[in-house]
């Protein structure tokens, strides 16, 4: 370690939805890597550790070493030429460069696609339907007396949930911290979260919908058969239990995983814990937030809303937006052998999609954006190097509950943002076309149409 | 004799902190191919910490080795492991349009595969 040491206090990390926004970091300038990160998890303190500076080309071109400028002449003629272009990804990056891949979709009549379209997708299907009884982090710390994690192990994704936000901080109304706090995990296995429940639910795989549809009955008065537990693995005298905790509680919150969403039932799981959060404030307050795994995903849901109106799976073929998940979602679009070409920022499908999705990549021409080689972007077929956001790179970023926050980075890197290689695409491809490959259309048309 | 248990696809924080350095590391790699099982099924199936087993759904097939987890923590015919790139070759690719793919609770057949030496 050098003497050239810069101290970066009040630092975002933007590992996951958390977004800790009191990282202390100190950084050796010398060596440009952040030798100690205080305040961090276990996670934080990796993601710090892990984002120096790698010796990396610039832009690889068909595995040829080329620079920034090259790279973005030919991931341009790519975009220009295709007939179904997608942007995937973006929700390990900044709100600023967010808002230029929208802009790139649109001009290009294609599809915009996030990570939560894998994620919590279906609950913001859910949402649509049903709505969401919603809080900030800061309020529950401050006013939850009970707290429900429902499908999800926040001691191992988002260790800091537990002690920055919703079990053991004192907040205004919960001056005693974990002891004012009742703490309920339902999930289909112990995990290192179980352990901080005061009542924990193992409920039988693919149950959850038939659990929370008996919760509503309950809490509406309505007669549950004792059968349910045969089919859920939760006794009746249990839910019972639950549910007069729940009505007697000052301000309830359910913080909820992708135990519901990557399950069968899907947004009908997200939907029914948001219609029981609704059915519970007939009695006392309560709301329901999605747990959020990547650093800006929250972001990339925002940005895309305000941009399109719709938070993910956007098409723009038609010159105006539509929202169809299943139609224009990535996996839907690579299982079906429909997309011809993609920009994938941020995010590494290739790592984690289904095998059929994973072989239509192979096939396509791929064009990544990542600090690091991953299996996407050793596919691809221009593969840029990018610095990192929170850390190289300034920018605005959205907790998991919608809170904005500043990003204050800690060196400098040698490679370019994510936003300044998106806006030389987007400002080469407006070259390329004359400007939208698809006229706009006149709203009356699209209300037609 | 192939069963059919339920895979959970999950995260660690092990897998959080690994991945950081990189998901090509021999470490993350590793990390991706174990699968977690009930020690009980385990002995039914002739299986031991590390033996190798092989899951299989109607779009794919993947060889792990494989963890024991006591009744406590994993239920009888339950499965645990990380997203990777092994998680990947068994899911499907329909979402019934809804944009995800399940990737937990996926019925999976679990048989052991036979390792030179061990007669199993």
């Amino acid at each position: 370690m050098s003497e050239n040491l810069k101290f970066v206090p009040h630092a975002t990390c933007t590992f996951c939805g958390c977004v800790c926004d009191d990282m202390d970091l100190t950084v050796d300038m010398d060596e440009k890597r952040i030798t100690k990160a205080e305040n961090a998890c276990v996670l934080g303190k990796a993601w710090f550790r892990e984002h120096g500076i790698e010796q990396r080309p610039y832009a690889l071109i068909g595995g040829r070493e080329a620079t920034t400028a090259e790279g973005v002449e030919e991931a341009a003629q790519i975009l220009a030429r295709a007939r179904f272009p997608l942007i995937y990804g973006l929700s390990d990056t900044t709100c600023e460069a967010q808002r230029v891949a929208v802009a790139i979709a649109d001009m290009i009549g294609g599809t915009v696609d996030t990570t939560t379209s894998v994620c919590h997708g279906p609950s913001g299907i859910a949402f649509e339907t049903v709505g969401e009884s919603t809080a900030s982090l800061g309020e529950i710390k401050n006013r939850a007396d009970m707290v429900v994690f429902w499908g999800g192990n926040p001691a191992e994704a988002h260790p800091r949930l537990f002690s920055r936000y919703a079990v053991t901080p004192k907040g205004m109304y919960i001056p005693n911290g974990r002891k004012d706090r009742t703490v309920v995990l339902v999930d289909v296995r112990r995990t290192m979260s179980t352990p901080v429940a005061d009542i924990f639910l193992r409920v039988k795989p693919r149950s959850d919908f038939e659990v929370l549809w008996a919760l509503r009955a309950l809490v509406k008065g309505r007669r549950v058969d004792p059968s349910i537990e045969r089919r859920t693995g939760v006794s009746l005298a249990v839910l019972e239990d639950l549910v007069a905790r729940m009505k007697s509680c000052r301000y309830g919150a359910f913080l909820f995983g992708m135990g519901l969403t990557m399950t069968r039932g899907r947004h009908f799981n997200s939907g029914a814990l948001l219609a029981l959060t609704t059915d519970l404030n007939e009695f006392t307050h309560w709301v329901a937030k999605p747990v959020r795994g990547h650093g800006n995903v929250t972001g990339a849901d925002n940005v895309v809303s305000w941009q399109t109106g719709f938070p993910f799976g956007v098409n723009f073929s038609r010159g105006y937006p539509r929202f169809n998940p299943g139609e224009f979602t990535t996996v839907d679009l690579l299982a079906r052998g429909e997309t011809d070409a993609i920009l994938i920022l941020a995010s590494d499908p290739a790592a984690n999609f289904p095998k059929a999705a994973i072989e239509h990549l192979k096939r396509i021409p791929v064009i990544s954006l990542d600090p690091k080689t991953t299996l996407t972007s050793q596919l691809a077929r221009v593969a840029f190097t990018t610095a990192t956001y929170g850390i190289n790179v300034a920018g605005t970023v959205y907790r998991m509950d919608d809170v904005a926050i500043t990003l204050r980075p800690a060196f400098e890197s040698p490679y370019p943002s994510d936003e300044e290689i998106l806006s030389a695409i987007r400002d080469r491809v407006r070259a390329l076309l004359g400007g939208n490959r698809v006229p706009a259309v006149a709203p009356a048309v699209a209300a037609a149409s | 004799m192939a069963e059919v248990m339920t895979l959970i696809g999950g995260r660690s924080s092990k897998q959080g902190t690994v991945l950081c350095a990189g998901k090509l590391s021999p470490e993350y790699v590793e990390l991706t191919s174990v699968v977690e099982m009930n020690v009980e099924d385990m002995a039914r199936l002739g299986l031991s910490n590390n033996s190798k087993v092989r899951l299989r759904t109607p779009v794919g097939e993947a060889v792990l080795r494989c963890k024991g987890r006591e009744t406590k923590d994993l239920p009888s015919g339950i499965l645990f492991m990380v997203y990777g790139p092994m998680t990947t070759q068994l899911m499907a690719g329909d979402t019934a349009a809804s944009g995800m793919p399940i990737s937990k609770n996926i019925d999976v057949e679990v048989e052991p595969v036979p390792e030179a030496g061990t007669g199993t």
